[in-house]
């Protein structure tokens, strides 16, 4: 979990994938360029400072005590006191983010992009503001402002992974919506007999989809990841309870944790990269078409 | 107009049993944006079933007037009414009226065949009666084999058909093409050209077509409806429009005019040492200095050693061949046969001969003598 605690990592995910199509048309002209081995030097030197760490982590979730090679930790996992919890506890919280961010975010870029195109740069300033205002702030501000009930519910936190995913997720539906002509789409539909709503789940959401998921993926890594709103607002997520079992008990089990949550969070940007690739095929084929 | 209407999707050539398209009639319509007011006033009036093209540089008003018949844009003034109904404040999807865009408009997670049946599934026609009817028309736009690709599979043309399809698909009121072929090939814009006319015909479906391309007007409008900073300068047949300009600014747009300072008195003018009438209209108002607007078919020539001009430029354009003939200080654009035009050489001395009937003589404009084109 730990690499995706850092939000500019996350930032990084969603320029690069709305860059892809941009990078794919260049490619060719990369694979003519002569081969310089200082390029595989620092090729070599960022793997290793990525890798190492995943690989001795890996290492370390698969020894048991005796140094040997092992699933006991894995086996162990569900069994340890307070996983469970904690994992459901940041599912609920991940399911409740991605519903309220998709149901806030999805009508405000589309009305932005149809209605008010001139708000897209306020929207983008104002959507960057919780990679600037650090996550302690922003908690021991809600946790002064808000009143009791609300704090004594571990929903509160998913109100603020909208707020810290927004960024993300704004970008992602943006690059999504930018790609396609939203305007004329939409006065087809409308000219057809379509309203609002059927406008936006046939013809929006359809055409969307790869930025809806890539949004879905960007929020849940966050949502798995966060640790510092999450510990001082005393909710043991995954992350608080990989730190605290650390301290408390074996290990290999918190690692192993931490490993799971990782490959999990890979699979899922895998499937989004996947999707994004598919989607510039069928824009390329459409090019060459035209 | 004693067309009347072939029921849609049907390719018999069975009596038509429906009444006509709708009649349309824009009434001062006036729309601003900020300082600039796209529409001044505009009032026009398009018979039902007929083909009425809008025409006009960018920036015209031409698209406006559009959108504010399809309900997408909101009036600052006049009314949009459609068999006497006013729609001007009904919703565009209440309005009935099929568009086809300029950009591809078709939905990218569709196939054709969806697309087509996208109007009717608004509409909660049942699923058997959608299929059928859009089949049938994309059988009525030869895309009968393409209903299940997907927009990015089918050519930039084929897109264009289907969208065509799909508006008709819901058997529209009035339907709306948008420079539907300004993103086409030479090629396939023609054919495209020739057949949404002839559908337009068959179906006898009032319809308003916007468009910058003067030969796309004059091959299909009815009527065309030439406008300028959100007016209307002239209502007229395609070939009146051409033959009898009603203004400078339509004589300009429309075709090719080369300007030629002349003197008007008395209702006449001399050119080339011959005297000839001026065109009635607008123009009457002038006289004393203004500006003829020569057609290159107004004027022949012949080669003469002492005539008052000399070819400048030649280009061939198949059948015929422009010459531009240099007579003083004026650029004179003239159209001679190719078999005539083959045998003037660059340079040649030319004689100049008026042809046409009488002259349409707009208010002198200051600047250049060149001959004006406008293509």
């Amino acid at each position: 979990m730990a690499p995706l605690e850092g939000s500019g990592s996350l930032y990084e995910v969603a320029q690069s994938e709305n860059q892809y199509v941009e990078t794919a048309s260049t490619g060719s002209a990369r694979r003519g360029r002569k081969f310089r081995w200082w390029r595989l030097v620092v090729l070599g030197l960022a793997g290793a400072y990525f890798l190492i760490p995943i690989y001795a982590g890996l290492k370390f979730s698969f020894e048991n005590v005796a140094g040997h090679f092992s699933f006991q930790a894995f086996r162990n996992l569900p069994s340890a006191p307070g996983f469970t919890a904690a994992l459901s506890l940041s599912l609920k919280l991940a399911l409740v983010t991605v519903v309220a961010s998709t149901v806030l975010m999805v009508p405000t870029s589309i009305y932005v992009h149809v209605r008010v195109p001139r708000l897209r740069r306020i929207l983008d300033v104002v959507t960057v503001l919780p990679i600037v205002i650090p996550p302690i702030v922003l908690i021991i501000g809600v946790l002064g402002a808000f009143p009791l009930w609300a704090k004594s519910s571990p929903y509160l936190l998913s109100f603020m992974y909208v707020i810290l995913a927004m960024p993300f997720v704004y970008r992602s539906l943006d690059a999504g919506l930018g790609a396609i002509d939203l305007k004329t789409l939409t006065e087809a539909s409308r000219s057809l007999g379509g309203n609002w709503i059927k406008t936006l789940w046939r013809v929006i959401l359809p055409n969307i989809r790869p930025a809806l998921l890539s949004a879905t993926v960007l929020t849940l890594a966050l949502v798995f990841g966060e640790y510092t709103m999450a510990s001082l607002d005393l909710w043991q997520t995954i992350p608080v309870w990989i730190v605290q079992f650390q301290v408390s008990s074996d290990g290999n089990i918190q690692v192993a944790a931490s490993m799971l949550g990782l490959v999990g969070t890979w699979i899922l940007l895998i499937i989004v990269v996947s999707l994004d690739r598919s989607q510039s095929r069928r824009s390329r084929r459409k090019l060459g078409a035209s | 107009m004693t067309q009347t209407r072939e029921t849609l999707g049907s390719t018999s050539q069975t009596p038509p049993s429906q009444p006509l398209g709708a009649e349309v009639r824009l009434e001062s319509l006036v729309r601003t944006y900020g300082n600039v007011r796209a529409l001044d006033g505009l009032s026009l009036t398009i018979n039902p079933g007929e083909f009425m093209a809008l025409l006009g540089p960018s920036g015209c008003g031409k698209t406006t007037a559009l959108r504010v018949l399809a309900g997408f844009e909101i009036l600052d003034g006049g009314r949009v009414v459609v068999d006497g109904v006013d729609l001007s404040d009904v919703n565009a999807r209440k309005r009935d009226m099929g568009m086809v865009f300029q950009s591809y408009s078709l939905f990218p997670n569709m196939n054709a065949l969806n697309n087509v049946a996208f109007g009717l599934r608004m509409r909660k026609q049942s699923g058997p009666v959608r299929r059928k009817k859009a089949s049938e028309l994309l059988e009525m736009v030869g895309l009968a084999d393409q209903a299940s690709k997907y927009p990015h599979q089918m050519s930039g043309g084929q897109q264009q058909r289907v969208a065509l399809a799909r508006a008709l698909a819901i058997e529209p009121r009035v339907l709306l093409l948008d420079e539907p072929l300004s993103a086409l090939d030479a090629i396939v814009r023609a054919e495209l050209r020739d057949q949404i006319r002839s559908l337009q015909q068959r179906l006898a479906i009032t319809t308003v077509f916007v468009t910058h391309d003067q030969e796309e007007v004059l091959s299909m409008a009815d009527r065309v409806c030439v406008m300028s900073r959100g007016r209307i300068e002239q209502v007229a047949a395609p070939a009146e429009l051409y033959e009898r300009p009603a203004t400078a600014f339509v004589a300009q747009f429309v075709g090719i005019s080369s300007r030629v300072p002349v003197v008007v008195v008395g209702g006449e003018l001399e050119l080339f040492g011959q005297k000839c009438a001026v065109r009635r209209g607008e123009s009457t108002s002038v006289s004393g200095p203004g500006d003829a607007l020569l057609r290159p078919e107004d004027v022949a020539v012949t080669v003469d050693p002492g005539g008052q001009g000399f070819v400048t430029r030649k280009s061939f354009l198949g059948a015929m061949t422009r010459l531009v003939v240099q007579v003083g200080d004026i650029n004179l654009r003239v159209d001679v046969r190719s078999d005539v035009g083959s045998e003037i050489d660059l340079g040649t001395r030319v004689a100049l001969r008026v042809v046409a009937r009488d002259v349409l003589v707009a208010p002198r404009r200051d600047g250049s003598p060149e001959g004006t084109e406008t293509s």
